[in-house]
């Protein structure tokens, strides 16, 4: 029998196959943040449906807290990101990152401290 | 009090070292009375144990560094032989050192590592364990370096790096070798008894292998000596210190406890690796002799024969025998005061008449007289000649080989003097017997600085009382406080059956 | 004050200075300053009582775990959290000057440094402080959210457009980092229905699904400690960050997630600690050491030199689960192996630290941190090249320092081990970092009148000295540290050293 917590169940894993496949497939900053949200949420679905005990005894609570406590990091970290995206498209101008090794070949001036 | 006592003659170089970095350049009193100071004292402290180990006292300090693995300071005969070597020659050096270097700039940092360096040579003397020993081998190694690169030109720096690139791979082979011993059979004290039962011989003499080619470094054996001659980069009171006490005596101290305290002599005999090592300082012996000859430079010529003379206490030691022993200890006094006699006349040499090459030296005898008398005494020492100290050492050696039934040992003794007086000999006639040439004449060699006065006292004088040091430590060698006695008080009561 | 007491400040403080930090910006230094003496008393007070008496565990708000979360200061925790202490005690002290806020209008940059760097230090530290200290893996998920998204802003903190990017790159391993470890512990949860660590330990059932939330764990802890292939990020991001911000960021960061992996696969499920996953693990530790230490031999900047031997070092502390994990802790030489991790990662901590701060005094002195340009420093500032040649010594292994101790009891292990393979891994690692560390020194020993220093003050260059001297006496006074980490060691075995 197909209990509702897994289609959510399966419905999270395809949520984290999407945003992987979005994180993979872009590399425009703000679309790869905008994956990891989504792969964080994809997380967040399946640790709900992990909570499923039967339905005379209710969900079980505890993942529910997690979920909580993670969907607020996550929008803390997403946060984060979006600043850093801002200021590097205001400080350079791009939307994406450069390829690997280009930071190293501006040399370290007098830092601003 | 017996427990302090070794931390406190460590503690006597090691003190002073660091409150020297800290002084400022002018402060010469200071600096001086400090060095000279904690010489003294470590003198002083030296003698008196000498006095009481003979009436059989012990003196250890020890403390743990992580459960079974210990640090250990212990006094015993042979530390002692080491050490006052290194103690009563710190002194005559530092003595030297401030007549040499005057008023140069960066005294503090110098004077610094020169006791810095002794300390760690104090701490290898008293090592009671294999990795006490290794912590202060390292300890050498670090507080050498700034020593050797001290003038910081380009010829130093890379002498510098060619010291590390032999000196540190030597470190990692010795520690790989200890660190099998230890987790195998436990740790290693030297003053008891060793079982290596639980290794096989082909783990034995890998073992031995690499301590030898840790120690080997600093030792000059070949092929791992070529950072010596490079070395002579550095200022003449760094290479005298270098080829007479410390960083070559370290590695030929640590062969002699490894041999004798560790390996023990029969095992080094059973497992075949006592012949190899006799035929490597054989070789080192001839070699270093035949590139001495080809030198044009003193300080070159003395850093070969160095590497030549060092390997005779390699030799004594994996001759097994009491007789070879005793040459070996007697020698590393004995050599240990003649090269620094001839490290000094070097030096003085350099700084009063300019001169670095052979050639120059054609009648520097008559202007600079003290300091030739002393060169000579400690080039007839070095070729081995009665009533001269290195004469006593070979003697005892050439008795050793024939004990062990080596007797191809005496043809490579022989070699090895005839050598040395090729190129010594050549040396000394130039000194008295030639003619100083004229200054228009040969255009390279400059004239003296001050063609009347040879240099201070405390310039000529260490390398006068190193020279007649070794000729009395040769004349009296009979007698009850001579080195020799002492190397055979310490075969006497360390006879492993 | 008992030890109940100190732990709860030891991990609360933190947040509170942090708050405060915010509140009264412009006394942000003195705020950190005074939290960070705090914190340190309350932590010494912490070590004597644990000393004393053993473990000590509390249930937050007194509930029990599952519920609850268990917050447990034994000797691991203890010696980690004196590092962080050290270091970011020096880092604050450091950094009291240059991230003062300036008078002058108009310069952004510097007014948003000051304003942001010591709440995130200390936000940093307090993330610290609840992973070392806390029992349960979701409480674990947080302070490693919380230490990267302050250590991601500290890189950004210089404002250059270099430093932001490299912000960015670490984001995007940091995230997917831990991304990979919330999915593990939800597949953890859902197996077992409990995350605290002890309780995973004694269950009963090991279902497959544990295979898989155990590689996921360590497949995002790997990303946050930078291990070898996922190093990618580390260099440019600590080379581009202000000294202090280097400094907590290569000695404190990628500890954090190490640590968690010990405590994961020694103590939350050491049965599925096969030889595989071991020697995987120490496998590519091997292969950072090596690769670390080449790519720093390859550098031109003193700044990328310090954290590629960050990456290599880092290879080091992985030696740990090939000798003393799985089948091996139960063996006399796993107690060897385990504690020369801790050593290991405690003097690295340390000398890294003194190393960046070393690194940042030079920059201020001739304003770049270019090799060819720093010819005649050793004359200049020989308070700083001492800091620096000391903190080297503890990364070469060189006797005395906490590195040699590390060095010579993970070696002993090995021999006991019979597995050779890593001694020569790490003598030859030994050989390779004094390599690139000695192109530094002697730059820097070379004869030159500099033509325009800045003069650095030697209270600023005792620093660094301070806590190189502090990596250094840990080789010679590692008794009591050692004693003091096998508190509540989980399967201690009675063998002592060979």
């Amino acid at each position: 029998m197909i209990t509702s917590a897994m289609i959510f169940g399966l419905c999270g894993a395809a949520v984290i196959g999407i945003g992987l496949y979005g994180f993979v497939i872009h590399r425009n900053l703000l679309r790869r943040v905008l994956a990891f949200n989504v792969i964080g949420s994809g997380i967040f679905l399946l640790f709900g449906a992990m909570g499923y005990r039967s339905p005379i005894l209710g969900a079980d609570p505890v993942p529910q807290a997690l979920i909580i406590t993670g969907i607020v990091v996550a929008l803390s970290a997403t946060a984060l990101a979006v600043a850093l995206v801002v200021a590097y498209a205001r400080a350079t101008g791009q939307s994406t990152l450069p390829e690997d090794g280009a930071e190293h070949k501006t040399e370290d001036k007098a830092d601003e401290r | 009090m017996s427990e302090m006592l070794p931390l406190l003659i460590f503690l006597s170089a090691f003190l002073p070292a660091i409150i020297t970095f800290f002084l400022p350049q002018p402060a010469y009193g200071w600096r001086n009375g400090l060095n000279l100071g904690g010489a003294t004292l470590a003198l002083a402290l030296v003698v008196y144990m000498l006095w009481s180990v003979s009436n059989g006292a012990i003196y250890e300090t020890r403390f743990n560094l992580v459960p079974g693995l210990y640090f250990l300071l212990r006094v015993d005969e042979l530390s002692l032989l080491f050490m006052t070597l290194s103690v009563s020659l710190w002194f005559i050096t530092t003595l030297y050192a401030i007549a040499y270097f005057g008023t140069k700039p960066n005294l503090s940092r110098f004077f610094g590592f020169f006791s810095l360096c002794i300390a760690a040579t104090i701490g290898i003397a008293l090592s009671g364990t294999l990795i006490t020993f290794f912590i202060f081998f390292e300890m050498l190694t670090l507080s050498t370096w700034p020593l050797v690169v001290h003038k910081q030109n380009k010829e130093s720096l890379a002498a510098g790096l060619s010291y590390l690139r032999y000196a540190l791979p030597g470190s990692v082979a010795l520690l790989v070798a200890i660190v099998w011993l230890n987790s195998a059979i436990g740790p290693i004290e030297f003053s008891q008894p060793v079982n290596l039962q639980a290794l096989d011989d082909t783990s034995l003499r890998i073992i031995f292998a690499l301590f030898i080619m840790g120690l080997g470094v600093k030792a000059a054996l070949i092929p791992l000596h070529g950072w010596l001659p490079r070395a002579m980069a550095a200022p003449a009171p760094v290479s005298s210190l270098l080829h007479a006490v410390a960083v070559v005596k370290a590695g030929a101290f640590g062969i002699i406890r490894v041999v004798h305290d560790v390996f023990g002599v029969n095992l080094m005999v059973e497992l075949g690796v006592g012949l190899i090592l006799a035929l490597l300082a054989s070789a080192t012996i001839i070699w270093g002799s035949i590139r001495a000859l080809q030198q044009e430079e003193i300080k070159k010529r003395l850093a070969f024969s160095t590497v030549s003379q060092v390997s005779y206490i390699v030799l004594g030691v994996a001759l097994a025998g009491p007789y070879a022993a005793i040459g070996a200890l007697a020698h590393l006094v004995h050599q240990g005061l003649m090269k620094i006699t001839l490290f000094f006349c070097a030096g003085i040499y350099a700084e009063r008449a300019e001169i670095i090459r052979i050639d120059a030296l054609n009648g520097i005898g008559t202007r600079m007289p003290w300091t030739s008398v002393s060169f000579t005494l400690g080039a007839i020492g070095m070729i081995g000649l009665p009533p001269m100290a290195g004469f006593i050492s070979k003697y005892y050696l050439g008795l050793g080989a024939l004990e062990a039934g080596q007797s191809w040992v005496i043809a490579i003794l022989a070699i090895s003097t005839l050598l040395n007086a090729a190129y010594f000999l050549p040396m000394i006639y130039r000194i008295w017997f030639l003619d100083a040439p004229k200054a228009s004449s040969v255009p390279e060699i400059s004239t003296l600085k001050h063609p009347l006065s040879e240099g201070s006292l405390t310039l000529v004088g260490p390398a006068v009382v190193t020279a007649f040091a070794a000729l009395a430590v040769g004349l009296f060698a009979g007698a009850p406080t001579s080195p020799l006695s002492w190397a055979t008080l310490i075969v006497e009561r360390n006879d492993t059956p | 004050m008992n030890g109940e007491l100190a732990l709860v400040l030891v991990a609360t403080l933190p947040l509170v200075g942090a708050l405060l930090t915010v509140l009264f910006g412009l006394r942000g230094g003195f705020i950190a300053l005074a939290v960070a003496a705090s914190i340190s008393i309350a932590l010494f007070v912490l070590i004597l009582d644990v000393a004393q008496g053993g473990v000590i565990e509390i249930a937050v708000g007194g509930w029990e775990a599952p519920l609850g979360i268990t917050l447990r200061a034994d000797g691991l925790a203890l010696a980690f959290l004196t590092m962080s202490a050290l270091v970011m005690v020096a880092v604050i002290l450091f950094a009291q000057g240059g991230f003062a806020p300036r008078t002058i209008a108009g310069k952004m940059v510097e007014k948003r440094a000051s304003y942001a760097f010591w709440p995130l230090a200390l936000l940093l530290w307090a993330a610290l402080n609840a992973i070392f200290l806390s029992r349960d893996l979701f409480n674990i998920y947080v302070g490693l959210e919380m230490l990267t998204l302050a250590a991601m802003a500290l890189v950004a903190i210089g404002g250059k457009a270099e430093s932001i990017a490299a912000a960015m790159r670490c984001m995007m391993f940091a995230l997917l980092g831990s991304l990979l470890y919330l999915l593990g512990v939800s597949l953890l949860y859902a197996a077992h229905g409990t995350l605290d660590i002890d309780q995973i330990f004694a269950r009963t059932t090991t279902a497959n699904a544990d295979f898989v939330a155990a590689g996921l764990i360590t497949a995002g802890l790997l990303l946050k400690t930078a291990l070898f292939p996922f190093h990618a990020w580390l260099p440019p991001a600590h080379s581009n960050a202000p000294a202090p911000a280097s400094a907590m960021l290569s000695a404190l960061v990628p500890k954090a997630s190490f640590y968690i992996l010990l405590r994961f696969w020694f103590e939350a499920v050491p049965d599925l600690a096969n030889q595989a996953v071991m020697w995987f693990l120490g496998g590519l530790g091997a292969l950072a050491i090596l690769f670390g230490s080449l790519m720093a031999l390859r550098q031109m900047r003193l700044k990328l030199i310090i954290a590629y031997s960050t990456v290599a070092q880092i290879g080091y502390l992985f030696l740990v689960f090939p000798l003393a994990g799985g089948d091996y802790s139960a063996q006399p030489w796993a107690t060897n192996a385990w504690s020369a991790a801790s050593f290991h990662a405690i003097s690295h901590g340390l000398a890294k630290a003194a190393m960046f701060l070393c690194a940042g005094l030079w920059i201020v002195a001739v304003g770049h941190d270019r090799l060819d340009g720093m010819k005649g420093l050793a004359q200049a500032m020989p308070m700083t090249t001492f800091a620096f040649v000391l903190a080297a010594m503890t990364l070469i292994g060189l006797p005395p320092s906490g590195g040699f101790t590390a060095k010579y009891l993970m070696l002993s292990a090995a021999f006991s081990a019979g597995d050779i393979i890593w001694v020569v891994i790490l003598v030859a690692g030994g050989l390779l970092s004094a390599a690139y560390l000695y192109r530094p020194i002697a730059f820097v020993f070379e004869r030159k009148a500099l033509q325009t220093t800045v003069f650095v003050s030697h209270r600023l260059q005792a620093i660094p000295l301070i806590l190189a001297l502090a990596a250094t006496l840990l080789g010679l006074a590692s008794n009591i540290p050692f004693e003091l980490l096998q508190i509540g060691r989980p399967f201690a075995s009675s063998g002592e050293m060979e």
